[in-house]
């Protein structure tokens, strides 16, 4: 292979970024940290796309085009997400996902 | 060893140790900019893999937009200097564990199977070849996602508009639940 790395590698190192991005998600307890363990997640899945894409199918492009999708649906869960939070904090003054339990007023 | 995988070295310790870092330091802004951390260094593998606009789309849209985007709601929403309680040890051992035992189970199962690259050609990703793509209706074309996409940016956008939206009569009201 042209990189000189074996494709298990990539994939070892998307699975450890995705089950800490997991892990975040489990015990952190504020939104926003929620989030970025969101993202940590979403992140993963395009090195393991990009991966088999270049190793196993270096002559279509269908891995590239999916992490291209899955950041532009990233970049827009992060701006309806981040809205949602701030209107969160407006009502409740705080985003400690346990101090918001009630969803309606 | 060549330079293509002392760069990987480099950039897979960075994204461990960085991620690491994000889910467990106690400051949300450090957290942010941890976060900037692994999203530059993951721009660096795509680059790796000979992914030069995916990487650069990387940097501008993830690293350059979202993190911004989350550094400014941290601004808006909490204190700079606000430090988190740490998550009860219960918590942090149930949550270790069950991830742990994930990582382990996949690794294992990825590094026993046998993958089998094709024999064909590779392909020169160009912005050329990506334009084409993204805009033709045939066999290799993507132009169904790309226009879904752009439904979901522009419903996306009005959304984030609507909902962040100073409300008039709703917030006295909930100042007054507060109380």
């Amino acid at each position: 292979m042209n990189t000189g790395i074996p494709v298990q590698y990539f994939l070892v190192l998307a699975t450890i970024m995705f089950f800490t991005g997991v892990y975040g998600f489990l015990t952190r307890r504020n939104l926003i940290t929620i989030l970025m363990s969101v993202e940590l997640i979403l992140n993963s899945v395009n090195i393991n796309f990009l991966a088999f894409n270049r190793y196993l199918y270096p002559h279509k492009l269908e891995g590239m085009f999916f992490s291209l999708f899955v950041i532009a649906v990233a970049a827009s869960e992060a701006a309806v997400a981040i809205a949602i939070i701030i209107n969160i904090y407006r009502r409740f003054t705080t985003i400690n996902v346990e101090d918001v339990n009630e969803m309606k007023f | 060893m060549t330079s293509n995988q002392i760069m990987f070295i480099l950039f897979s310790a960075m994204i461990v140790v960085f991620s690491l870092l994000t889910v467990t330091t106690r400051r949300v802004l450090r957290a942010a900019v941890f976060l900037l951390f692994v999203l530059v260094s993951t721009s660096g593998l795509y680059f790796l893999l000979n992914y030069q606009f995916l990487a650069a789309v990387q940097l501008t849209l993830y690293a350059g937009g979202i993190v911004v985007l989350i550094i400014f709601s941290i601004l808006l929403t909490s204190h700079i200097s606000q430090k988190f309680e740490s998550p009860g040890l219960k918590k942090v051992i149930f949550s270790g564990l069950a991830t742990a035992a994930g990582a382990f189970l996949s690794i294992i199962t990825l590094l026993d199977y046998n993958f089998s690259a094709t024999v064909e050609a590779a392909k020169e990703v160009d912005m050329k070849l990506i334009g084409k793509s993204l805009l033709s209706v045939d066999y290799d074309g993507y132009v169904l996602p790309f226009e879904v996409i752009s439904v979901l940016l522009l419903a996306a956008m009005i959304a984030a508009i609507v909902v962040a939206k100073k409300g008039g009569p709703a917030k006295a009201h909930s100042q007054t639940l507060n109380k």
